[in-house]
């Protein structure tokens, strides 16, 4: 059982699909329909996906390469820190999210302290001055009440 | 002389100072971002669109500013495929066979002026293609009801993944996850919410442009962790460019051909770009034969699939514009833009809005004469940009892209998605499954499925309706829909049985 990426993806794909139809059959219908109706056309093809999957997990391609265990834990902490960033930007405004989160990007690009440090600040100044006043965008640079 | 006429329209509405100015704005951003390795096409307009909605410029600024993006990726493209063999998009790859050696024979300049007057003329020539060809397939196009739509978008979703990826099942998944997704939301016929799990952000589907920001934008940050942006070009030089005009004179029967060819594969649905400078290439080196030299950096090899590739860019927005269904990723991204500003492509495109089908081919004729400017002489220019290391470069991608994002919906839940998309993407591109199909399923998705419960009210349920297309006459079959029907089964499984013939040329190594 060599080549297990396909094989993992194509049964987790499976489940997904699975669940699909399953919420797909549970979709309610109006009185006035038309033939085909409201739940063919996702079952057909959550189905069709369901095919494609059983024949990535019989004949699965070659493995690709898979980055090292801390390029792994790399690409997690930058996952995380962008999700942060979508809850933060509303109640922190727009700079010290952006300078820190950039810069922590950065970091994890190219571990050199201080180019990130300035490449955080560089960029939400940067694009800050960019969006609002060249693009006019409605950023907002702080949380609210805070100055 | 009905072409001249429009083309006076056209240029009329593109011939402002401010829209102008956009396109060469336009010209210079698309062809730095088409430069910069693992940025392409897809990516550099998917950034813009958010932004460019965000500044409110109407239907024919946006346009011309997408679009000149889009030419200027995909001259850039070729910088980094013959400086740093890298390509820079993916049609690019094939440049860079001969480009790089050339480079290293120390013809860097010769190869990128080359590059730029090939893909100079085969812009050119497709763009006066896409003129004569787009109102005759308009008309064909007006005879299309339901059923041969849904067979058309039958036919694009199964060429789609044909030639560009090695596995049919993964392409096939591809669009599969891409429908699946766009059937989230609300269904239009009745109303009542679908799939969405009870989550009331759902209500109004996934927007596209989250998945296009998500999948082609933020999934790079997380490929250049990987490889800690060794793909810099720091170091590259190039000392004096001049034009050779000899190359270009000798390169000349090359340039005209592969424009053809391009175009061609261009206007297929599904296609695209990557598929006109793959057989350009392929075509001229058969021509050539084993005196030719391919592979050890003559011209020839770089203008073929430049001018293959720019001419398949325009060749795709043949389809995209007629029918409404692109033959490129990048053209699926266009589409976007249209579908958003409240254009519906197709037959009536032309005669509904000719202003803007006009003003864009205007546009793109005016892109062109700007961005052989910018990338023959200025092209030092994106020679010194490609080396701004990608540490302080990929951080500011993804801050663009979330910021676009953000400032068009207001919403953090859209922005989850996008980082949700970056990390699919990111996946997907892992295990060797195609992205595009994914954003032309999200896309199309419920065009599809509109046109199947059109096709079937008409027919009362019964399946033949997919080929018996005329209600009034019962007994003539449909032969747009049959053979679209037909082509795209064709399409599905001939790259199976051709792929053991044809291999993708892989990158040439050191």
């Amino acid at each position: 059982m060599g080549r297990l990426s396909d094989r993992i993806f194509g049964l987790a794909m499976i489940c997904v699909a699975l669940v699909y139809i399953a919420s797909a059959m549970q979709v309610q219908v109006s009185f006035l329909s038309d033939p085909v109706g409201s739940k063919a056309f996702p079952i057909g093809v959550a189905s069709v996906a369901i095919i494609c999957c059983v024949v990535m997990i019989l004949r699965p391609d070659e493995e690709p390469d898979w980055p090292v265990m801390w390029t792994v834990v790399s690409i997690i902490i930058s996952v995380f820190l962008l999700v942060g960033y979508s809850y933060a930007l509303k109640p922190l405004g727009f700079l010290i999210p952006t300078a820190i989160v950039s810069g922590a990007l950065s970091y994890q690009i190219n571990p050199k302290p201080i180019r990130a440090v300035l490449t955080g600040l560089g960029l939400s100044i940067g694009l800050f001055v960019l969006f609002r006043y060249v693009l006019d965008l409605g950023l907002v640079p702080f949380g609210k009440g805070w100055f | 002389m009905e072409i001249l006429d429009n083309l006076a329209l056209g240029f009329s509405i593109a011939l402002s100072p401010w829209t102008l100015m956009l396109a060469v704005l336009g010209c210079f951003i698309g062809t730095i971002v088409g430069a910069l390795p693992g940025l392409g096409p897809s990516n550099g307009v998917a950034i813009m669109i958010p932004i460019t909605f965000s500044m409110g410029l109407d239907a024919v600024s946006a346009l011309v500013l997408l679009t000149s993006i889009y030419y200027g990726a995909m001259y850039g493209g070729r910088i980094s495929s013959i400086l740093l063999n890298i390509p820079g998009d993916e049609p690019a790859l094939m440049t860079t066979l001969d480009g790089y050696p050339m480079a290293k024979n120390g013809r860097a300049g010769d190869a990128l002026v080359i590059s730029g007057v090939a893909s100079f003329v085969g812009a050119l020539l497709a763009t006066i293609g896409l003129m004569l060809l787009a109102p005759l397939l308009s008309r064909v196009a007006y005879q299309f009801g339901p059923g041969e739509y849904f067979a058309l978008y039958l036919l694009a979703f199964a060429t789609l993944g044909g030639i560009s990826s090695n596995n049919q099942a993964k392409a096939a998944l591809a669009s599969c996850i891409g429908l699946m997704i766009a059937m989230i939301g609300l269904d239009p016929n009745s109303g009542l919410p679908r799939l969405t799990g009870g989550n009331l952000h759902l209500y109004d589907g996934i927007d596209f442009l989250v998945a296009i920001v998500g999948l082609f934008a933020v999934s790079e940050i997380f490929f250049f962790i990987e490889s800690h942006g060794k793909s810099s070009a720091a170091g590259v030089k190039i000392d004096k460019v001049r034009v050779p005009w000899r190359d270009i004179w000798s390169t000349r029967w090359t340039m005209l051909r592969s424009s053809f060819l391009g175009f061609f594969a261009g206007v297929l649905p599904g296609a695209g770009a990557s598929l006109g400078s793959f057989m350009t290439y392929m075509m001229e080196k058969s021509i050539a034969g084993d005196k030719g030299g391919f592979g050890t950096g003559v011209p020839k090899g770089v203008a073929a699939p430049e001018a293959g590739n720019n001419a398949a860019a325009g060749g795709a927005l043949v389809p995209m514009l007629t029918l409404g269904v692109p033959g490129s990723g990048t053209t699926a991204v266009l589409l976007a833009v249209l579908v958003t500003l409240n254009i519906t492509p197709g037959p009536t495109l032309f005669t509904d809005r000719p202003d803007v089908v006009w003003g864009l081919i205007a546009a793109l004729l005016i892109a062109n004469f700007v961005l052989l400017i910018m990338n023959v002489p200025m092209v030092k220019v994106f020679v010194k940009v490609l080396q701004v290391p990608p540490a302080i470069l990929l951080p500011g991608v993804t801050m663009i892209s979330f910021v676009g994002i953000y400032s068009l919906t207001g919403s953090y839940f859209d922005l989850l998605l996008v980082v949700g998309f970056g990390v699919l993407g990111y996946l997907l591109r892992k295990l060797d499954i195609p992205t595009v199909p994914v954003i032309l399923g999200i896309l199309l998705g419920h065009q599809m499925e509109k046109q199947l419960r059109d096709a079937m009210v008409l027919s009362d349920g019964s399946a033949w309706g997919l080929i018996y297309t005329r209600p009034t006459q019962p007994e003539d079959i449909s032969y747009i829909a049959t053979g679209l029907l037909i082509a795209a089964v064709l399409g599905f499984f001939a790259p199976i049985l051709l792929r053991r013939f044809i291999t993708k040329p892989q990158r040439v190594s050191d």
